[in-house]
């Protein structure tokens, strides 16, 4: 019986705190359907003239429809950079794990340490850096600081460590080149460590903020979370951005809700691995 | 494989690392050390550059603006990774130990706000905080507390609210991945030796645990540390907030609105080297208690 009656009460405990979790997405949601009138001045809880419709509708028309363009520019910075950083990493870390070079293990520790610096410290002289090469205020600022993933190159390594030499010293035998060698065999069984390097570099994109908010001035090349929160700045002004920036950040975090169940199981290979070598 | 084939499958990410994080914390480091002078009237004669030594650091430290922030930032620190560390451990001890109903539910809604990003979720724990439109802060009124829960003493714990939502489902499940790499065995030994089930947790589920609660205290430690995106989204909509509030936000505003590279340089300077001796100096701890 006690047994029992501690099932129910982790239970009872566990949903108080999914409650906690689920809240906020709770009242986006409610929030979402609201003019902005009610988004003051209703209970904060639950529905009050819902007009979904009508929200979205003004969100994707406000402003000649930059909002869809932000969402254009966020998956372009997501999906590029995320599929650019995984090939590169992937290629580094086979070197890493197949050739022994002089300096291999300090290059490889520089690497790593690469993880440890706050983004924050390279954001501001990287801009100017940036701004010296006239690339300031363009997509590649924001791009190809994104390709670069010390841990993918990490990840990649493990991986990559258990490709059979044996398999490549075959391939070779018969002919194959290097290049076509990793893309059709190392490529293939490094995959695991490849879809979590892919999705982890697309959710740090995808969520990072620091970067474009130093880069970009014209909003046209902004992503989602710049254009909300400049948005935000606005509705001082303009009240009907106070919805906007709702409806906006509701309709922003859809793909993420849906995504994540699959991102949940492909991350457990990846982390695995990376922990347990330390 | 031949050197120079591993060569070309290293060049790309080589110099991308070069150019995009060696790079910027070289030239960060160079411009610490400079200062910029105008001259003639209003600076209209255009500038130079020239050496200042150790100018900016002096003034940097000299600001209490800025060592106020560093002290609220470590401070912010020194509470967070506990809290952190201890509760994705126990929120997936809990869950790994088969006790409650569906566990699939609760891992997935623990680890949802992961997907969110930080300035959205700041966007929406602000409408959540905010007088007008709480929910929580009429029904602390009802048990007789008034609180504005983005004033001066709040908001403090407001924003650490934001990061705990944010992460501790994401950290969550690092330890559950460990957790699961540890034998089935190990238990089964453990249950003969007539170990409980806090015999076990206690005895081998937190020690086994060790690497990822490492990982997550490093990455807890160096996240706290350039906390920027919440208290920046907050900071229209909050009297508890400053532009010097943290470090980062100190020196975001001193190169944008002072004008001052050379000084916002020195700050995010100082502020990675707190970083990099609170990191290593724990990874250097830890692994001291090892051997």
């Amino acid at each position: 019986m006690r047994t029992v009656s501690l099932r129910w009460l982790t239970t009872v405990l566990l949903l108080v705190l999914a409650a906690y979790f689920l809240l906020p997405l709770y009242w986006l949601i409610v929030a979402a359907t609201k003019n902005t009138g009610d988004l003051i001045n209703s209970s904060p809880l639950w529905f009050a003239n819902p007009q979904l419709w009508t929200n979205l509708g003004d969100l994707f028309a406000f402003s000649d429809g930059i909002y869809l363009r932000w969402i254009l520019n966020s998956v372009i910075y997501s999906g590029l950079g995320a599929a650019g950083a995984t090939l590169i990493a992937a290629c580094a870390g086979y070197a890493m794990a197949k050739c022994e070079f002089r300096g291999r293990e300090a290059l490889f520790n520089v690497i790593l340490a690469g993880v440890l610096l706050p983004t924050t410290a390279i954001g501001l002289p990287l801009f100017l850096l940036m701004s010296d090469a006239g690339l300031a205020n363009t997509y590649w600022a924001v791009l190809l600081p994104s390709l670069v993933s010390p841990f993918g190159v990490y990840l990649s390594r493990v991986y990559a460590a258990t490709v059979p030499d044996d398999v490549l010293d075959a391939a070779r035998a018969d002919g194959a080149g290097e290049w076509r060698i990793f893309l059709t065999i190392a490529l293939k069984i490094m995959s695991p460590a490849l879809v979590t390097i892919f999705l982890f570099q697309f959710i740090g994109i995808w969520n990072n903020y620091f970067l474009p908010l130093v880069m970009l001035s014209d909003s046209s090349l902004y992503p989602l979370t710049l254009g909300l929160t400049s948005w935000q700045g606005f509705a001082d002004r303009e009240p009907i951005l106070q919805t906007l920036v709702v409806v906006g950040s509701f309709v922003s975090v859809i793909p993420l809700i849906v995504l994540s169940g699959a991102l949940q199981r492909f991350w457990r290979a990846g982390l695995t691995e990376g922990s347990v070598r330390e | 494989m031949r050197k120079r084939t591993a060569a070309v499958f290293l060049a790309p990410f080589v110099l991308l690392f070069a150019g995009f994080f060696v790079a910027p914390i070289l030239y960060a480091l160079a411009q610490s050390f400079t200062v910029v002078e105008r001259s003639g009237l209003l600076g209209l004669r255009g500038q130079s550059t020239r050496f200042a030594g150790l100018a900016n650091y002096g003034k940097a430290l000299s600001d209490p603006g800025f060592v106020e922030s560093l002290g609220r930032i470590l401070l912010y620190a020194a509470i967070m990774v506990p809290l952190m560390v201890v509760g994705s451990t126990v929120l997936a001890l809990i869950l790994e130990a088969g006790m409650a109903r569906w566990p699939r539910f609760f891992r997935t809604s623990f680890f949802l706000p992961y997907g969110i990003p930080g300035v959205i979720a700041s966007i929406m724990w602000g409408f959540l905080y905010a007088p007008g439109t709480s929910p929580f802060t009429p029904v602390l009124s009802a048990f007789g507390i008034e609180t504005d829960l983005l004033g001066p003493g709040t908001v403090f714990w407001s924003v650490m609210n934001i990061v705990v939502w944010l992460f501790v489902g994401y950290n969550m499940l690092v330890v559950v991945a460990q957790l699961q790499s540890i034998p089935r065995t190990l238990y089964e030994a453990a249950r003969i030796d007539g170990a409980g089930r806090w015999g076990i947790a206690w005895r081998i589920q937190i020690p086994l645990l060790r690497p990822a609660l490492v990982l997550i205290t490093v990455f807890t430690i160096i996240g706290s540390l350039q906390l920027f995106n919440e208290p920046l989204v907050l900071l229209p909509v909050s009297g508890g907030l400053s532009t010097t509030y943290t470090p980062t936000l100190t020196a975001y505003h001193d190169a944008f609105n002072g004008n001052d590279m050379a000084l916002a340089a020195a700050e995010s300077i100082i502020l990675a080297l707190v970083t990099a001796v609170l990191s290593f100096g724990f990874l250097r701890f830890v692994g001291r208690g090892r051997r």
